[in-house]
């Protein structure tokens, strides 16, 4: 065996599982570390200009890749700024492994120099962390990292590491990676055959059915699988906002995204339906409206990898514990043994309701002349990329427009907080896709509030050369807030006017990358060619769009799924 | 309702803290809570009370086996078979005149605990019991005799018979 040091085993370990890209920033109680990573020939480390970049970037190639994302900052305020990001990872359930520095061990407690509680901070939102006691600690925690990472549920795993366990000078043997085996993990993979019965019983039975799909099939892999059963079962599927991505947005059986800003088709399917069949997805309060209202006439077969998201807000019928893709071949099992093709409801009537709810068409939206539409941008943007680029968006009417307006064709191309609504996360989450996936492109969609966020990392894109497209829907404001504020508080427009931007154009030639600015209707398509056109460029395209525009449809607070504003009132 | 809930987890550093965590949290109230390390020092056993209903119990019992700590979740409280449930109950009491002292005693006497320091001014009492029995020992002290300090170990609890947790 090779003797190394505390520092090299953490490197060799990060090798040993797969490591192509760490992301990070360095700092005191990390420089022996970064030292051993200068010996790395497989890593290759990019050095963001924020601790929460870095960290975003992981999340970011993790969703596009479905690998695990590593992220490695120094103790302290770097640990600090990660925190943003390790919560939007937990919130979306991304897998993510944050290596954080810590001060020497016999100063922990002590209030030391950039000394933070790192595993006590991050404890509400991480799936598991570790504090390294001693160097042998290091691949062993970082095998079970990357391993409880990357099962059952996912999420993020901080591994804390004090300075003294990778000092240079103590050498160990270094014992490799092997299997992972914990006694108190187990998650679940198969779902129970008995509940699986059922829940396809009620699928021949249902007369009013909908799928409703969720993030969770794209993390578990199953979009195939669950477009193969949504084909066979012939039933409409509406999508959450995590959801995008596994049924075609183009598909005639494709409602749209439910919820807050879902389209009416989907949201008035939900309310009617007799039956919801819902997989890998935990009816957050942005899907149900008021629970108390949700689905009144439906039966609910909820599938999950996580037990506890079932029946946390909305009470199952039929609950099912498992990973998508098992449980989609099992359900296929099911339906043989039912003979489902001859053995089901008529749905013609449904379809036909559906239908007429389609034609009132939601997505369209009164035009302003003079000014470009934050939807046109979007539609147009579809048009030139074809949904086959990688879209990243920060938070605000921005992403509901782009979840609206861009049709999602294939899983892994829509990156956005959905949990946390974390603003500053598509810039650093597009850097992370763009690494992971240079043959596409990878576009971010944002705000001039959001985009602000994150901005520094316009320097990490130039030292590396990641061509990241950057649309800024500019409209002068906090867009959602002044939405809210003038439709729930009469119109008192408090703190969200942004006035004083900077000249995004200026800005990103300061940066040494490209800029270019339309204001102008007839010169949009252009200007997107342009900036698609130039592959090794980043681009920023600022786009002065309407500050009045909506994001409409939007469900009535407190209502059922189907009490929506369609037009501006 | 109240509900007990025994945990079985990993003896690990922080690993107690998130179990606390997990319950402040989601909004869940613990009302005690009792932690020690089991025959194998590796797993703890933390046994917690704690109120809410049917679908609360479930949830949180849901996410406590979500902590990679945890090995093992059981409702005792939801056990068909019933639980064995104790307290120990410390409590000083000011014993510096005749009566007060007979007061104790002649209590003592009738709850079936014991006074197990005695010093001129003080007793100690020690009273082993459910929790229902250690409120009803604590009432007709506080109108009896004046109480000093209490301190409660919180619930220890096994299940009846044949049913049991172990890693």
């Amino acid at each position: 065996m090779t003797m190394m040091s505390g520092a090299q085993m953490l490197v060799h370990t990060l090798e040993d599982l797969g490591v192509e890209y760490l992301f990070g920033y360095p700092g005191g109680a990390v420089l022996d570390i970064y030292d051993a990573l200068l010996d790395s020939k497989k890593i290759k480390h990019i050095l963001a200009r924020h601790e929460q970049g870095a960290a975003h970037m992981a999340d970011g190639y993790a969703r596009t890749t479905g690998k695990v994302g590593c992220c490695l900052v120094t103790s302290g305020p770097g640990a600090t700024n990660t925190v943003t990001a390790i919560a939007t990872a937990y919130m979306d359930s991304i897998p993510m492994v944050v290596v954080t520095g810590q001060v020497i061990s016999p100063l922990i407690g002590s209030d030391a120099f950039q000394e933070v509680d790192t595993v006590g901070i991050t404890r509400p939102i991480v799936k598991h962390s570790f504090l390294c006691q001693k160097a042998s600690d290091i691949p062993k925690y970082l095998a079970q990292a990357f391993y409880l990472a990357s099962t059952g549920r996912p999420g993020p795993v901080v591994v804390d590491v004090p300075k003294d366990c990778v000092r240079p000078s103590d050498k160990f043997e270094y014992p490799g990676v092997s299997e992972v085996k914990m006694k108190s993990y187990n998650p679940t993979k198969q779902g129970h055959k008995g509940q699986i019965k059922r829940a396809c019983k009620l699928l021949t039975q249902a007369s009013r059915p909908v799928l409703l799909v969720g993030g969770g099939v794209i993390l578990g892999n199953a979009a195939d699988k669950f477009n193969d059963f949504a084909k066979r079962v012939n039933m409409p599927v509406a999508s959450t906002l995590m959801g995008l991505g596994v049924m075609s947005g183009e598909d005639p059986q494709f409602l749209g995204m439910v919820g807050m800003h879902g389209t009416y088709e989907a949201n008035e399917a939900l309310d009617k339906c007799d039956l919801l069949f819902a997989i890998g997805l935990r009816f957050d309060d942005r899907v149900t409206n008021d629970v108390a209202k949700f689905c009144p006439a439906a039966k609910i077969v909820h599938i999950d990898v996580d037990p506890a998201s079932i029946s946390k807000t909305v009470v199952a019928d039929v609950p099912i514990v498992g990973q998508a893709a098992n449980v989609l071949d099992q359900i296929k099992e099911a339906l043989d043994e039912l003979d489902f093709e001859n053995n089901h409801q008529d749905l013609s009537e449904w379809y036909a309701q559906i239908q007429k709810n389609k034609a009132l068409n939601c997505l369209s939206y009164k035009d302003n002349a003079n000014c470009i539409m934050p939807q046109e941008v979007i539609s147009c943007l579809y048009k030139h990329t074809k949904g086959d680029a990688i879209i990243a968006t920060d938070v605000g009417q921005h992403q509901m427009f782009t979840a609206l307006y861009y049709k999602f064709i294939k899983p892994r191309t829509f990156l956005t907080s959905g949990g946390l609504g974390t603003m500053g996360y598509g810039f650093p989450a597009a850097i992370g896709a763009k690494v992971a996936a240079m043959d596409k492109d990878v576009c971010l969609i944002t705000g001039d509030g959001s985009f602000q966020m994150n901005i520094q990392e316009l320097s990490t894109c130039l030292e590396f050369g990641i061509p990241v497209k950057v649309f800024i829907i500019n409209n002068h404001t906090l867009g959602m807030v002044r939405q809210w504020q003038k439709l729930f508080y009469n119109g008192r427009i408090s703190s969200t006017n942004l006035n004083s931007n900077p000249d995004f154009v200026a800005l990103a030639k300061a940066y040494g990358h490209e800029g270019m600015r339309v204001t102008q209707k007839d010169k949009l398509d252009e200007a997107i060619t342009q900036a698609l056109s130039m592959k090794d460029k980043l681009v920023i395209v600022d786009i002065v769009c309407d500050i009045d525009a909506k994001v409409l449809p939007m469900q009535q607070p407190k209502g059922c799924m189907a009490d929506m504003f369609l037009n501006e009132v | 309702m109240r509900h007990i809930v025994s945990i079985l987890l990993e003896n690990e550093t922080g690993a107690l803290s998130r179990v606390v965590g997990l319950f402040s949290q989601r909004g869940y109230n613990i009302e005690t809570i009792t932690a020690a390390p089991t025959e194998d020092n590796t797993i703890s056993r933390i046994t917690i009370s704690t109120n809410g209903d049917a679908l609360v119990i479930e949830r949180i019992i849901k996410q406590l086996n979500k902590l990679v700590n945890v090995i093992k979740v059981s409702c005792l409280s939801d056990d068909e078979n019933g639980a064995v449930q104790r307290e120990i109950l410390y409590v000083k009491l000011l014993a510096s005149t005749h009566d007060a002292r007979e007061e104790i005693k002649f209590l003592c006497d009738i709850f079936n605990a014991d006074i197990v320091d005695v010093t001129p001014e003080i007793f100690v009492v020690q009273f082993v019991e459910c929790t229902e029995e250690i409120d009803r020992f604590l009432k007709a002290l506080k109108e009896q005799v004046n109480i000093i300090e209490t301190v409660r170990s919180g619930v220890c609890a096994v299940a009846r018979g044949d049913h049991y947790l172990h890693s």
